[in-house]
């Protein structure tokens, strides 16, 4: 089988379960947890070494690589969409009282199949080496969000939170394309592997080039959710159905960072081009920081707090991106995929449970229900960048990085205070959880799923926090 | 072997979480912690270091290994955390919160202690910062809430400044084993060395990054206090004598003045502060603030001349006795607390007359911190007097170290009038409403006290059976 099938098959697989779902009655939710089951295969596929006797074809060489780096951002976006599809057969109740009102869940059938199509494209854009591929498969997935964002159609935050996500996105687009425009002007050519030669024998137009990566780091920045394209991002999130909010987070940004590195890598390493390219990031870098750490401080609503707390981790990523550690990059993802969907399925649960996002409804947790509590706090810990939890040592490569590569002191400044802040509002989570009292002390039952995945996610964080070597494996290094 | 010293108490913690009887799991996890530390100590040759690559690159070892000061302080962490255990009272019904908590504390101090690689050593630092967050949130006592935010983003944001002096210190080798510490170029040895006194000092409550302190202690429950200002406190110390001066020696030197300044700041402002204060768990909180001075002052003959062979056994034994004194305090502040139901200075009085077991080993623990010859903070204190005079000889001018030493002797007489006071003003003269009726300590209430107090008693007599092991 080649290679590049995988992402047929995954799309393929979306196409027949949509039609599946179209001609059965009966309870939609088990449509998801197919959908996870087929996507579990394709997973497991992933695993496997890429089989030497068929290489991607020569038509298909130029936009597409299959190497490790690759497969380790498809294994991130399969893992989560399995996770959302998950999480959304627990956030069924919601669904369906926002789609039909509550009556039943007869609206709710496509909610489990068009992750699957976001997750082809995912999949797609990490092996994409050219502007066009990249291009087409990024559509493919912002068109997919488009939808599921605002799939809660009773629902107005749902509704205005689509709208936005819509026409910012559709501008992003268009930043992206006028972008490729500049730049295959510049350079002649869409193919992002003859970069480095090209760059090397100077036949470029410089400035042509600089301003078409500009407009790039526009549209990018739009995907990772970087300033100055970030005010969607907190109203998006909260309002999108919470599986949604944890795709966008998660995969959506991953997607963002390895398109942004494929794009940027052979102009931060020119000589011609580097110190720009690297400095904007790095000032974009400073200001993410500034904005998500500041803006998270207040928050008294979870969803819109773990909004802001991605703005700000996309600022550390920025650093790393900067300063070419691109395998710190991907590492800080990998576990950010495993802290991030941790806070979600608790708050999915607490969604459908006590009807809120916000933090008052966490007071207690630890009393109601003790694994809950638990692996939120293991979380937030994660999050907030505590030793010996996953999430540590994301940061800790970023750090080392930027201080080998000697990055100016005031952006280290803001990283380091940013930091410290983070510790803040993450701790503020725990501090509901266990020092404020629920105003109704019935303890909260937690489904068999959520229940599994949470105490996997826990215990990846923690294992990894002492032994990261196997994300680096996956990474073949 | 060593690895043990860690999964012990750490295991048994999650035990707890678990469902396991609490306090019984964590006397018996902090006792079987004291015989595998005895075993390890007495027998170096037959329990070999630990080391597991996690990362090849850069390379970083979860690696553990007894060096001379670090079996010091792993003897310290192991007998305060016994007494720990046995002190305070546990809140009915939060007994798995608060015996797990002080194990989890204790697992992260020893590993830290045992660590022979900068990350780890960095991050088993921060395994207690959670467990104190919650402990002093949930289970603490007056501005429990605002004492516990200013702990943890003190220590978060010292550490993190840590995270910086330490990447840096390891860049040029890029590897984190202690072994291949070495001096970084002088160029940036000012910086590094800055950043790091910084980092350590702000976790060891260094003048003026010291305002957490206090208010923690006093607030916290009594394990955590007594971990953290007895073991958790010393990790500062303890990184700048193995880190600081290793890797910027010039550095230190360069920033000479600016220690000794900032550490008078501990001995003699604190110190008055400490005078002033009206509540017994405020006071103490206040006094192991000051005393890291003394401490400080034995880092700075240390840093402005590494050849003096008199510093680093003071600081050492300084911070061994401390730990010690101050734990047993906080232990027996505690039982002043369960005895009378106040620890308003004012409204206590003549309680020796009621318990004059608790009142002796108050005296005694008392007289420990101010520096009575005969206990272990003497023998500290005087070596450490010494070590700022080690490099001097008469007729020569003074230098930064020798001046400060003069004036830090002052603190001496100020620990003795906040001692002594607090003494008189609680257990003796006449009874008062709040003493009338207490009873004296119970035998299960002395354990932890006499451990501490033996402690102190056989080190200040014979400190060479601590020192003994900076040759390991």
């Amino acid at each position: 089988m080649q290679p590049h099938f995988i992402e047929f098959i995954t799309v393929g697989f979306g196409l027949i379960l949509l039609m599946f779902e179209a001609f059965t009655k009966g309870n939609k939710s088990q449509i998801g947890l197919l959908a996870a089951t087929g996507l579990t295969v394709i997973l497991a596929m992933l695993f496997c070494p890429a089989p030497s006797c068929c290489p991607v074809p020569e038509w298909m060489e130029r936009f597409y690589s299959d190497d490790q780096t690759a497969r380790f951002y498809k294994i991130i976006a399969v893992t989560s969409t399995i996770l959302v599809l998950l999480m959304s057969v627990d956030f069924s109740k919601v669904l369906s009282k926002f789609t039909t009102g509550g009556e039943d869940d007869s609206a709710t059938g496509e909610f489990y199949c068009l992750p699957i199509f976001a997750c082809a494209g995912l999949m797609w854009m990490a092996s994409a080496t050219d502007l066009v591929s990249i291009f087409v498969s990024l559509e493919l997935v912002t068109i997919s969000f488009y939808v599921m964002v605002a799939f809660m159609r009773r629902n107005v935050g749902s509704l205005e939170a689509g709208v936005k996500y819509l026409i910012l996105g559709a501008l992003s687009t268009g930043f992206l394309v006028y972008g490729i425009a500049w730049i295959y002007g510049a350079m002649g050519t869409t193919d992002i592997t003859l970069y480095n030669s090209i760059l090397e024998s100077g036949a470029y137009h410089l400035n042509y080039l600089l301003f078409g990566i500009a407009l790039i780091l526009l549209a990018l920045g739009f995907k990772v959710g970087a300033v100055p394209m970030q005010l969607w991002i907190a109203d998006v999130y909260q309002g999108a159905p919470t599986p949604i909010t944890a795709f966008l987070s998660v995969a959506s940004k991953a997607a963002g960072f390895l398109v942004l590195m494929t794009i940027l890598s052979p102009f931060l390493a020119a000589d011609a081009t580097s110190s720009t390219v690297s400095s904007i990031l790095l000032i974009m870098a400073g200001a993410t920081l500034l904005y998500g750490n500041l803006a998270a401080i207040s928050q008294n609503n979870f969803k819109r707090l773990l909004a802001y707390s991605s703005i700000a981790h996309a600022g550390f990523l920025l650093i790393g991106v900067a300063t070419q550690d691109y395998n710190a990059v991907s590492f800080y993802l990998g576990t950010y995929l495993l802290m991030t969907f941790a806070a979600f399925f608790v708050l999915a649960l607490i969604r459908s449970e006590e009807d809120s996002d916000e933090l008052e409804a966490f007071d207690g947790l630890g009393k109601r229900n003790p694994l809950l509590a638990f692996a939120l706090t293991i979380a937030m810990a994660a999050l907030a960048g505590i030793p010996l939890t996953a999430g540590f040592w994301g940061k800790f490569l970023i750090f080392k990085s930027a201080i080998a590569n000697d990055i100016s002191w005031w952006l280290l400044s803001i990283a380091f205070v940013s930091v410290a802040a983070g510790f803040y509002y993450y701790l503020k989570v725990v501090k509901a959880m266990y020092w404020n009292t629920a105003k109704d002390n019935t303890s909260i039952t937690v489904p068999v799923i959520t229940k599994v995945v949470l105490i996997l996610l826990t215990a990846a964080i923690l294992i990894l926090g002492i032994y990261p070597q196997p994300i680096f494996s996956l990474l073949g290094q | 072997m060593l690895l043990a010293l860690i999964l012990i108490p750490f295991l048994a913690a999650i035990g707890i979480l678990g469902g396991l009887p609490a306090r019984l799991t964590a006397v018996i996890a902090s006792l079987a912690n004291i015989l595998v530390a005895t075993y390890a100590l007495s027998c170096p040759a037959c329990c070999d270091g630990f080391s597991l690559q996690v990362l090849a690159d850069p390379k970083i070892n979860l690696s553990l290994g007894i060096t001379g000061i670090s079996a010091i302080m792993l003897i310290l962490s192991v007998i305060v955390t016994l007494a720990a255990v046995y002190s305070g009272k546990c809140p009915e019904g939060r007994e798995k919160l608060w015996f797990s908590s002080t194990l989890f504390i204790a697992a992260g101090a020893i590993g830290a202690f045992l660590s022979t690689d900068v990350f780890f050593f960095y991050a088993f630092h921060e395994l207690a910062l959670i467990p104190t967050f919650l402990m002093i949130g949930i289970l603490g006592r007056g501005e429990r809430k605002e004492a516990a935010w200013k702990i943890t983003i003190y220590l978060a944001f010292g550490s993190i400044i840590l995270l910086a002096g330490l990447l840096m210190a390891t860049m040029h080798t890029g590897s984190f084993a202690f072994s291949d510490l070495a001096a970084i170029p002088a160029s940036e040895q000012n910086t590094v060395a800055l950043l790091l006194i910084i980092g350590f000092g702000t976790l060891v409550s260094l003048f003026p990054l010291h305002s957490w302190a206090a208010p923690a202690y006093a607030s916290a429950p009594t394990p955590v206090a007594m971990l953290h200002a007895g073991v958790m406190k010393k990790f500062g110390l303890y990184g700048l004598l193995v880190i600081g001066m290793k890797v910027a020696p010039e550095g230190m030197l360069y920033w000479l003045p600016w220690i000794c300044v900032l550490l008078l700041g501990n001995i003699i402002w604190v110190g008055l502060v400490t005078i002033n204060q009206k509540r017994l768990d405020l006071m103490l909180g206040n006094s192991s603030v000051m005393h890291m001075g003394y401490i400080f002052l034995a880092i700075a003959a240390l840093a402005a001349n590494p050849a003096n062979s008199i510093a680093e056994p003071a600081a050492i034994l300084l911070m061994f006795a401390h730990g010690i004194s101050i734990a047993l305090l906080f232990s027996l502040t505690s039982l002043v607390e369960q005895k009378t139901g106040t620890l308003e200075i004012s409204q206590l009085g003549g309680l020796a007359k009621k318990a004059p077991a608790l009142a002796f080993l108050f005296g005694l623990a008392g007289m420990a911190s101010i520096g009575l010859p005969g206990l272990a903070n003497f023998a500290g204190e005087v070596m450490v007097f010494f070590a700022g005079f080690a490099d001097w000889t008469p007729g020569e001018s003074m230098g930064w170290v020798q001046i400060t030493t003069i004036i830090a002797l002052w603190g001496v007489v100020i620990s003795a009038v906040y001692m002594l006071r607090a003494f008189r003003n609680t257990f003796q003269g006449p009874l008062v409403k709040a003493t009338e009726n207490a009873a004296d300590i119970h035998y299960c209430e002395k354990i932890p006290a006499y451990i501490l107090a033996a402690t102190l008693l056989v080190v200040g007599i014979y400190p060479k059976i601590i020192l003994q092991f900076l040759s390991l």
